[in-house]
């Protein structure tokens, strides 16, 4: 067992566990984005910064990749590490402004402006589909391309992959695209899985205020094929 | 582009952990890019799963997906390039070769890229075409390079190389000398570096004098194979950047003190050679 310090409080917890598991089992909440529970840790959103060690030492660092260390100091909710947050997902905001998810987070900590330059991108290499498709699915069907500003995720040379089962599991942890899903161009669908599901519009008619967050929507453009 | 060629070049890096960037280079030596069938390829005969090779291949810049020309022609964006005016430069060879930056011409005769920097910042704006530095570039220059180039930078510069003097040359890596006094070939310093080929492996002499071609080595080599050329301090291999202008294989290349680079033929036999002073006042 080792001992460590949260926001104060002693805790101990098994060797091997990251920062993250301790904190949220002791209950003290980490917003997350790249990480899954059954899925290997990434460290690629770093929302999850916690702050470790003290003084001047002190330095910000992503809870779900580091290891507990006995006599760790860690600070879950300093201004530095609130400071941190908001600025990441300010900085989501800028990139990925249509997401449910990064908005419910930018709303729950308190972000109410966005001060760089609009983009509509529709992922944040957060790396999920492709732990999801090679962990849990055990398929490699997509990765990550290219690097830099182009660096994008998707099949090999936007070819559909012979090792897709269409499970669609790369869309169900994605956390920033509605659209990832290109069924209305074959030749370049990760999965089309959703042309399996029941179309979320058909039946709106009675729903004369529901709005289809789709865009282009998947069903119509089927139906007016 | 035959399969069994792919696997010979697997199989000459199997049991290599993390080979594919050699396999890679090597395929990409022999067709100037990345077939999308050789990486099939590849990921049959590694066991390794396609999206892993496609990650790699696109990750890195030396890779291409796609055939390159028959020329590869670099224009340094480096800060120091940058500011002396290489962005006018850039686009002075897009608009001559009609290509954007990243593209081969139609006839496949030029590939233009932009590169961060190729550590040259005094001698800027830099080109380099072939591994021929040209420096001090401006954009009347431009229509001079590409005419060069289309003529032959090899064949023009070896044609023009009739002199015998000595040379003084330093790895291009580390910039270790490699000279060595103590054992003199032709009456001068010899250049001493480490050679391997198939399971040789060992040192070999060459003689310092441009144009003589006197060698010693360690072990045997049968005339006609390509030897590999390493750094005996580094251990870098000192692979150039172009192919011999008289028999395709790789040149080896050293840095000459007096400014410049000397490249030769790895082939054993072959008196391919080229000496580069470009940009060193010579």
């Amino acid at each position: 067992m080792i001992t460590l310090v949260i926001n104060g409080l002693e805790v101990s917890v098994e060797e091997g566990t990251t920062l993250l598991e301790a904190a949220q089992f002791y209950g003290f909440p980490i917003p997350t984005l790249c990480h899954m529970e059954g899925l290997s840790p990434y460290g690629a959103c770093r929302l999850c910064v916690v702050e470790i060690g003290e003084g001047p030492k002190a330095k910000l660092v992503s809870s779900c990749t580091y290891p507990a260390q006995e006599g760790l100091r860690v600070r879950t909710a300093s201004s530095r590490v609130l400071q941190a947050r908001k600025m990441i997902l300010e900085l989501m905001l800028a990139s990925c402004p249509q997401s449910k998810t990064i908005q419910d987070l930018a709303s729950a900590y308190g972000v109410r402006q966005q001060r760089f330059r609009q983009e509509y991108e529709d992922c944040i290499l957060c790396g999920l589909c492709v732990r999801m498709c090679e962990e849990q699915m055990m398929a490699k069907a997509i990765g990550f391309r290219g690097r830099g500003q182009t660096r994008s995720i998707g099949t090999p040379f936007d070819i559909k992959s012979d090792v897709c089962r269409l499970c669609g599991g790369c869309i169900y942890v994605c956390p920033a695209c509605q659209l990832r899903c290109t069924y209305t161009e074959p030749e370049k669908a990760i999965c089309g899985g959703c042309a399996n599901l029941s179309p979320p519009c058909v039946e709106k008619d009675p729903f004369d205020d529901m709005m289809c967050y789709m865009e282009p929507c998947v069903a119509c453009e089927i139906d007016k094929n | 582009m035959k399969a069994d060629e792919i696997l010979s070049i697997v199989d000459k890096h199997e049991g290599d952990r993390g080979g594919l960037i050699s396999i890679f280079e090597d395929i990409q030596a022999k067709y100037s890019y990345l077939p999308a069938e050789a990486l099939k390829v590849v990921a049959d005969a590694t066991g390794r799963s396609p999206v892993d090779l496609y990650a790699v291949a696109t990750f890195y810049k030396s890779f291409s997906l796609k055939p390159r020309g028959k020329h590869l022609c670099s224009v340094c964006m480096g800060t120091a390039c940058h500011v002396r005016g290489a962005p006018v430069i850039g686009g002075e060879f897009a608009r001559q070769l009609k290509v954007t930056p990243g593209e081969t011409t139609p006839d496949k005769e030029f590939t233009l890229e932009t590169v961060n920097c190729l550590g040259a910042c005094a001698l800027g704006p830099i080109v380099v075409v072939d591994g021929h530095y040209f420096s001090k570039v401006d954009s009347a220059r431009v229509k001079q390079i590409i005419k060069k180039t289309r003529d032959g930078l090899d064949e023009a510069e070896i044609k023009a190389d009739r002199r015998v003097y000595l040379l003084t040359v330093s790895c291009s890596r580390c910039n270790h000398s490699l000279m060595d006094p103590d054992h003199p070939i032709d009456g001068s310093p010899s250049i001493r570096v480490t050679a391997s080929s198939g399971r040789e492996h060992g040192w070999i002499r060459l003689s310092s004098l441009y144009g003589s071609f006197t060698v010693e080595s360690e072990f045997g080599i049968r005339t006609d194979t390509i030897v590999d050329f390493f750094c005996p301090h580094c251990h870098a291999e000192l692979k150039g950047a172009s192919a011999c202008p008289l028999c395709r294989a790789p040149m080896i290349s050293m840095i000459v003190r007096a400014g410049g680079i000397v490249q030769i033929c790895s082939r054993r036999g072959c008196k391919g050679h080229m000496l580069d002073l470009n940009g060193s006042g010579f």
